[in-house]
């Protein structure tokens, strides 16, 4: 089986055996990450445009590093340093450098639906490094893969997401590809950050930490998006932090076995304590080192040509 | 699951080139000329490629053992990230684990593969393995050459060589994947 797909937008609209095939893919190349020499010639010749409109240090750097690898050659484009300054459309701005021979684009944007909508304009492959609230399918992606490293099946997996789920891409990528392999999803946070109608995803819905952790294999931090305060959310940062804090005690509760996971950047001692950050059930440094290896293997399957 | 005593012997499309006892006899023929060449086993290492070669270098690695008393490393290399004709291509092959455990320099490494044909997957397999370590030399053994290369390269062990012409399809079934040994022509149409 191939992925039969000119873009990748969303983990909504995947079946079962795609994802799958991408984790299996990934893996392959995780060898290939711990090889003296990490660079296969397998996209020679291509070129993959970084189109990042909001700042990101790690997606872009993991989306870069994992196109070197493969040996495409990398173009990062910034707002700030382009034309969109001078008011140029994202369509325009994307149909510019298509026209420079582009393969491959990796959008990240503020906005809901702009990866949707670049990917209906050009005829480059387009890959969601995140699009606002909506989804962000290659984190999800390299978190599906870290629980799988640590030998977990996902079939009655428990998994509890805590945090702010309604303006959270990662929980909602993570959400639609957990349900579909069969894990139990509970989401763990204050009903101000709960999104209206998440159980019709198929997720439980917590609203007490201690509850919500019972048990749980995998605990999924989401990052508690400070510059959001003062949005009527929450009170205040430390009583947020004495709720739905994660700390050593509250691992407790869960799974002896389980693992502590957060798509970064932490807020120590906020959402995470500093020494549970830091612990031998914190994957969050596998998470990055994965999501190379995950990347390279989504951009191998979309380097196919389209015509 | 099926195993390759529920499969019929032969199938009416193909024609029987090397039956079960023909593969055994040209391994143990090759696994003896690769000691002989080499002067026993001091150095050396089997790498097969995925899949046919795989099996093939853990069969040869058994003769070998059985011969020398040693057993030698094997390797697996997939070559799907070095094939020249991935940029052309639409949907991209599924990609298999690459797994070298052990460290090539000063080896003399022993490619093993089912089949030579156009040569072009032993380049990329040769490209594959310098990108792994640096081999003090690379060799390498076939169970068949049906002839009709494309790039200058010639086997240091061959199984049988089998005159084709350049539109039939030569298939190595092996028991490791579920078939009876045999080395068949499928028949056109």
């Amino acid at each position: 089986m191939s992925l039969k797909r000119k873009d990748l937008l969303s983990l909504a609209p995947l079946a079962v055996d795609e994802i799958t095939l991408i984790l299996d893919t990934a893996d392959s190349f995780k060898e290939v990450t711990g090889r003296e020499i990490k660079k296969v010639p397998a996209l020679r010749g291509k070129t993959v445009v970084n189109l990042f409109f909001e700042p990101s240090t790690r997606t872009r750097t993991s989306f870069e590093l994992a196109a070197k690898r493969l040996s495409a050659d990398v173009i990062n484009f910034a707002p700030s340093s382009s034309s969109v300054v001078k008011g140029e459309t994202l369509l325009d701005t994307a149909r510019n450098i298509e026209a420079m021979q582009a393969d491959i684009i990796v959008l990240r944007h503020s906005s809901a639906g702009a990866a949707e909508a670049l990917a209906q304009g050009v005829k480059s492959s387009v890959i969601n490094a995140g699009d606002g609230w909506h989804e962000h399918p290659t984190q999800a992606l390299l978190d599906l893969y870290t629980i799988r490293q640590r030998g977990m099946s996902f079939r009655g997996l428990r998994v509890a997401i805590v945090g702010d789920v309604s303006h959270s891409r990662v929980a909602r990528s993570n959400i639609y590809a957990l349900v579909k392999l069969g894990a139990e999803v509970r989401v763990v946070g204050p009903p101000t950050m709960m999104p209206w109608g998440v159980e019709k995803l198929g997720v439980t819905v917590c609203h007490n930490m201690d509850e919500g952790l019972r048990d749980v294999n995998v605990i999924m931090m989401l990052r508690l998006q400070l510059e959001r305060q003062g949005r009527a959310q929450f009170p205040s940062i430390r009583e947020y932090s004495r709720l739905y804090g994660l700390t050593a005690e509250r691992v407790r509760l869960a799974d002896s076995a389980a693992i502590v996971m957060h798509p970064g950047p932490i807020n120590r001692g906020v959402e995470i304590a500093p020494d549970v950050a830091d612990s031998l059930s914190s994957v969050i440094l596998d998470q990055v080192a994965n999501g190379v290896a995950v990347r390279m293997g989504i951009l191998y399957l979309m380097s196919g040509t389209s015509s | 699951m099926t195993t390759y005593m529920d499969k019929p012997l032969e199938r009416k499309d193909e024609k029987l080139i090397l039956d079960s006892g023909d593969i055994a006899r040209a391994l143990t023929r090759i696994a003896h000329e690769i000691l002989e060449r080499n002067k026993g086993v001091t150095n050396l290492a089997l790498v097969g490629i995925r899949t046919g070669g795989v099996y093939l270098a853990h069969r040869l690695a058994k003769r070998v053992h059985g011969i020398e008393g040693v057993h030698i490393p094997i390797g697996e290399l997939d070559i799907t990230l070095y094939r020249d004709d991935l940029a052309l291509r639409k949907n991209q092959p599924i990609l298999r684990k690459t797994s070298v455990p052990f460290d090539m320099a000063n080896k003399i490494v022993v490619l093993v593969d089912d089949v030579l044909f156009t040569g072009r997957t032993i380049r990329a397999a040769m490209d594959g393995l310098m990108d792994l370590g640096r081999p003090e030399e690379i060799q390498l053994a076939v169970l068949v050459d049906r002839g009709h290369r494309q790039l200058p390269i010639k086997a240091n062990y061959i199984g049988k060589n089998l005159p084709t012409s350049r539109d039939e399809q030569v298939q190595v079934l092996l028991e490791e994947d579920g078939e009876h040994d045999r080395v068949v022509i499928l028949k056109a149409g």
